[in-house]
């Protein structure tokens, strides 16, 4: 079976057009990324289908000229699928706005935290040190955990270079 | 016996209610399934020694091969009995020992009581997976019981350092079980021991079993939990912690012995571990200021030695073994009860302060003494005849074993002796404790345990009945020497073995008389070993390598974790590709002009897009290139697809716009001129790879496509002529239902991020006129076209758009409808008709507002959803009423009068539902991103107005929430802030 070069390009070109916005912490600019992506996607089907033909329906296209169906079907709830995705997106971004004023995604504050116990070899939060204390009493150690929230999503100073990269430089400047 | 187990569970189920009604006299009528267990036990005796014992087996899962197998010989006999008669004095016991009222009573009582099943399942099974099972049982029902005063630091840490030590013991017995089942075949044990497999993956299955028994009996090194599960209640202390569940590991060893014993490994680590615990624990014992802990240590220190009696692979040691079983049954729970009553009575437990209390309590003192006797081994007591028994195993055999046993029997003596001085004495300097003497529940099952003690010594040929046979089991093994046993009796003349018991209790004499050089000299020689801090230490540094690899792996950042995604994508597979070249033959350039000036257009916008700063800009570009597809769909000869995609891109447009025009119109930040490189050049990467695939993918493929023949059949068997929509309802509908589940998790997904009240009412248009500020109609207009439209503002209404809605919104509906019925033959279906009636919603929303809605559909989009999705499934069902499977369509063909003939596809339902589903995401979506968004725009704009407004329950409830929220935090500081 023979490619078709034109289909090829375009799939190629929406996937890494895609990529590029996924890879943004915007929500608005992912969720662009993940149409064109899935856009692209289903182009490749087009190119893995093979070559073009009649539509799919006995009587009016005789049974030897037909482009193939198979692949149709699985792109057809695709798109489907792909408008219920971008309805709930829309609704996180509509949701993070509301509450950060802005729509980008942030570092998991609880991974940093996690980062940040293994930068200083330290265990974990939940493990319980005998040696240094033996209060009878339970379950009180939330403090810190609840004052360090916002101090770790403002801004991590322990950040590693990568993440700092990916990370937008002003994100403080816009989130209140 | 199943009928037993059965009344455990029963019991424990019923515990709680029990223990509420009649509080801890509870406890009194709980004592009768571990009293019925040991009534039948005693039944069974004659049948049992004569070799008859009853056996059950239940096949569970036949094809598994699982089954429930209960067998009763002897040894677990013996067992059934100590754990059932111990049991019912223990329950007893627990009817005066908790205080009235206590809350945690009946969470306990329910335990315990489990605790007593799972106990005697584990020694009456006949079956590996059982015994297993029932171990694990009683690992996890003594976690519950040590952690009793949950409260407690102490007795959670206590509890959790139980639990892992033998779960991890108990996970290397699983591995044994498996190998040693696999290998012989057989999962029951009398075959498995019957038919012992050899060779090194046996000694090693044997090995782990051991290692399992190791850590449930506290040997060395893993002793150190039971000290430290003392923060249990002592009724448990004495139940699992010296009659029952420690007694597993022992019962474990016994039961393999017989087969295993001649092993070296076996006689290694049973002799080696068994004598170092006894010693050790004797040793640590003498230490212990706390009578509790004191006991503890003695605990450990006689598993091993039982341990190395059962394990030792002779019928004499196994003789001795059992008598000693049951004479530490017997004495040590009573030892532990007697501690619980001092405890009870005189709030303490510690010997330093503990003095004259064998004035004040007369006849604990005296039952304390007894079983301390017979613990030390002092004639006539039964202790002394089983350790008689357990020197004169080992008189002729490997006298090595028989020093350390002296040894271990002069320390174990001597805490006796402290034991009964530190509890009873009065000690010069200490002022006598205030203590009333114990009730009669406190007294009598201690009474009764130590009584058995006594006359169990002039009693023993009762015993040696059992214990011979028993003993017989091991007959045979290599370690054996076939001499004749010497049996259980209080008097065997003078002999070597009493002069040995007669040095044993000399030695130990002069060290209580000693009592101070010897705690100085221990002082003195205290090594700073500590098994319990190197569990600890593993503990930290399992946690530590958690923390650290978690770090290295979980950064936080979902857009790292992307890009390591798909550089894998791009290395691996793509760097495959790059080695090998596979390139294709031939290519086509292009179908035709057309798709080559579309496709064109499409890479135009989809760079336009990512370089967009405006989030419309963006959106609108991505729109674009949708519907450059849909032409490329018509080209390519796929007119359903071309229909939904254009259909669903025109929807995403208006959802796009509704969701985002309340946020900013440009992007929150540009970033870093190099970073967004980076991000291309992902991008350009994984494009390029995905098109070498594509291209490689479909150049190598050679052989006819799987759907050659898929028009024939669907129109053959799904009755229709539009091929992809049967696919879509017919062969592939298990993944269309799972899509549409998918999309009704979305629709809710997006109510509930965008609405922040919990009523899923629909506003009507009655109750706008009632609060919307509404504009003064014109009289001179008395045409409506639509039935809400006075809800608008009248900057916003356009009669134009009214009157074309109003026009074409009935006729949109019935295409929709018409798509549905003729999907199945043209192009159509469920899904464009459903998205074309969810198109002629939005048009009536935009007309008219969110009130015009509404009104147009009056219903919740939960109930469309739900009802889509039950019409798909019951359909699906359908199909297996009509006689095919399920979810196959089913054609039904009749003549009807009037109608003519009438040809009814199953399907044609299943379609229906997927109709009703994707109407009622596009409600969903419009009621959420469009109406709750108009609604809270309005709020946002007349805060004043929201706050008088009597109507809007919703935010009224916010502010009591607000309101409590701000009292509960005013309560909080007030009881941090006062002392």
């Amino acid at each position: 079976m023979s490619p078709n070069i034109t289909l090829v390009v375009v799939s190629g070109v929406l996937v890494a057009a895609g990529v590029s916005l996924l890879l943004e912490r915007t929500l608005t600019r992912v969720l662009v990324g993940i149409t064109l992506l899935s856009n692209g996607v289903n182009v490749l089907f087009l190119v893995a289908s093979g070559p073009p033909g009649g539509a799919p329906i006995v009587g009016r296209t005789p049974i030897g000229e037909m482009s193939d169906p198979l692949p149709q079907a699985m792109v057809l709830t695709a798109i489907v699928i792909t408008l219920g995705m971008v309805a709930f997106v829309l609704a996180l971004s509509y949701r993070s706005w509301q509450l950060n004023g802005h729509d980008e995604v942030q570092d998991d504050v609880e991974d940093r935290r996690i980062v940040r116990r293994a930068d200083r070899d330290q265990a974990s939060a939940s493990y319980d040190d005998e040696s240094r204390d033996d209060g009878t009493t339970a379950g009180e150690r939330t403090g810190p955990g609840r004052a360090g929230r916002s101090a770790a999503s403002a801004g991590d100073p322990d950040a590693p270079p990568l993440a700092d990269a990916l990370r937008p430089d002003d994100s403080e400047a816009v989130g209140g | 016996m199943l009928a037993l187990l059965t009344a455990h569970v029963v019991a424990a189920l019923l515990a709680v209610p029990l223990v509420r009604w009649l509080d801890r006299r509870g406890f009194l009528v709980l004592a009768l399934v571990p009293l019925a267990t040991a009534v039948w036990a005693a039944l069974q005796g004659p049948a049992v020694l004569a070799g008859r014992g009853p056996e059950q087996v239940v096949r569970w899962v036949p094809s598994l091969g699982a089954e429930l197998a209960f067998r009763t010989d002897t040894l677990s006999w013996v067992l059934t009995l100590v754990v059932g008669g111990v049991g019912t004095l223990v329950f007893v016991y627990c009817g005066s020992y908790f205080h009235a009222r206590d809350p945690g009573t009946a969470r306990f009582a329910a335990v315990l009581t489990a605790f007593a099943g799972a106990m005697t399942a584990l020694v009456l099974t006949d079956d590996l997976v059982v015994l297993y099972t029932a171990w694990e049982l009683t690992t996890v029902f003594s976690y519950l019981l040590i952690g009793y005063d949950s409260a407690k630091k102490s007795a959670r840490r206590a509890a959790t350092m139980a639990l892992v030590v033998t779960t991890a013991g108990g996970l290397a017995m699983l591995v044994g079980v498996v190998v040693l089942g696999q290998a012989a075949g057989t999962y029951r044990v009398s075959e498995l021991l019957a038919a012992f497999p050899t060779g090194t993956a046996a000694s090693v299955a044997v090995v782990l079993v051991l290692a399992g028994a190791v850590s449930k009996s506290a040997l060395v090194p893993l002793h150190f939990w039971l000290p430290a599960a003392m923060a249990a209640p002592t009724p448990v202390s004495a139940y699992l912690h010296a009659a029952a569940m420690v007694k597993a590991g022992v019962y474990l060893v016994a039961r393999f012995a017989p087969a295993a014993a001649d092993l070296p490994a076996w006689q290694a680590v049973v002799l080696t571990l068994g004598l170092a615990t006894m010693v050790h624990g004797g040793y640590r014992s003498l230490r212990q200021h706390d009578l509790k802990l004191l006991l503890a240590h003695g605990t450990v220190s006689q598993l091993g030695f039982m341990v190395v009696l059962v394990g030792a692979g002779t019928r004499a040691a196994m003789l001795a073994g059992t008598a000693q079983l049951i004479a530490h049954a017997l004495f040590k729970a009573s030892l532990f009860l007697v501690v619980g009553a001092i405890d009870h009575q005189a709030g303490t437990r510690d010997l330093r302060t503990l003095s004259g209390l064998g004035r004040r309590m007369p006849v604990l003192a005296v039952v304390g003494t007894v079983s301390a006797a017979s613990m030390a081994g002092v004639p006539i007591a039964f202790g002394f005849v089983a350790k008689e028994a357990a020197y004169e195993a080992f008189l002729h055999d490997r006298p090595w074993v028989l020093a350390v046993l002296v040894a271990g029997s002069v320390l174990t003596a001597a805490y006796s002796a402290r034991f009964v001085w530190g509890a009873f004495a009065r000690k010069a300097g200490v002022p006598d404790t205030a203590a009333a003497a114990p009730s009669a529940g406190l007294l009598v099952p201690p009474l009764l345990l130590a009584a058995a003690s006594v006359a169990l010594g002039p009693l023993a040929g009762w015993v040696d009945v059992p214990a011979a046979q028993v003993a017989e089991l091991n007959a045979g093994l290599a370690t054996d020497d076939d001499a004749e046993l010497v049996h259980l009796a209080l008097w065997h003349g003078f002999t070597v073995v009493l002069l040995l018991t007669a040095l044993t209790l000399g030695v130990a004499a002069g060290m209580f008389a000693l009592r101070r050089p010897v705690a100085r000299l221990q002082a003195r020689l205290a090594v700073d070993v500590d098994a319990a801090r190197g569990y600890r230490r593993a503990v930290r540094a399992v946690d530590r390598v958690a923390v650290e690899v978690t770090g290295a792996t979980q950064r936080g950042s979902l857009p790292l974790y992307l890009a390591t995604i798909l550089l894998v994508v791009v290395a691996v597979p793509g760097g495959a590709l790059l080695l090998t070249r596979p390139w294709p033959a031939d290519v086509v350039w292009a179908d035709d002009v057309g798709q080559v000036l579309v496709g064109a257009v499409v890479v135009a916008a989809a760079v336009l897009a990512v370089r967009a700063r405006r989030r419309l800009r963006a959106v609108v570009l991505a729109g674009v290139t949708g519907y450059g597809i849909t032409v490329l769909f018509v080209l390519h000869g796929a007119p359903d697809l071309a229909l939904t995609q254009a259909l669903v891109e025109t929807i995403t447009l208006v959802v796009f716009v509704l969701a985002l025009r309340r946020l900013p119109p440009y992007f929150s930040s540009r970033p870093l001129l190099a970073v967004r490189w980076v991000r291309v050049g992902i991008g350009v990467a994984v494009g390029l790879t995905t098109s070498a695939f594509a291209l490689v993918a479909s150049g190598a493929r050679v052989a006819v496509p799987t759907s050659v023949d898929l028009p024939q059949w669907a129109y053959d068997y799904g009755g229709g002529a539009n091929v992809v929509n049967v696919t879509l309802v017919d062969a592939r509908a298990w993944d269309t239902m799972g899509e549409i589940s998918v999309l009704l998790v979305a629709a809710t997904g997006v109510a509930s991020l965008v609405f922040r009240r919990r009523t899923g009412a629909v506003d009507r248009a009655g109750d706008a006129v009632l609060r919307a500020p509404v504009p003064e109609r014109s009289p001179a207009r008395s045409t409506r076209w639509l039935p809400a439209e006075s809800t608008v503002a009248p900057e916003r209404r356009s009669v134009v758009f009214e009157v074309a809605t109003r026009l074409t919104f009935h006729a949109v509906v019935v295409l929709s409808i018409y798509l549905v019925f003729a999907g199945h033959n043209s192009p159509g279906g469920g899904f464009a008709g459903g998205l074309v009636a969810g198109l002629a919603l939005v048009v009536r929303y935009l007309a008219g507002g969110r009130y015009e809605f509404n009104a147009a559909v009056p219903i919740s989009a939960g109930w469309l959803l739900g009802t889509g999705l039950f019409l798909s499934a019951g359909t699906g069902l359908l199909g297996i009423l009509l006689g095919v499977d399920v979810l196959q369509t089913a054609i039904v063909e009749q003549d009807v009068p009037l109608l003519g003939h009438v040809k009814l596809v199953t399907s044609l339902f299943f379609d229906v539902g997927v109709w009703m589903l994707v109407v009622g995401l596009v409600v969903d979506v419009i009621r959420s991103l469009g109406a709750e968004i108009d609604r809270q725009i309005e709020d946002a704009d007349e805060p004043d107005a929201a706050d008088h407004d009597a109507d809007d329950l919703d935010d009224l409830d916010e502010d009591e929430e607000v309101a409590a929220a701000r009292d509960a935090r005013a309560r909080h500081e007030q009881e941090v802030g006062s002392p």
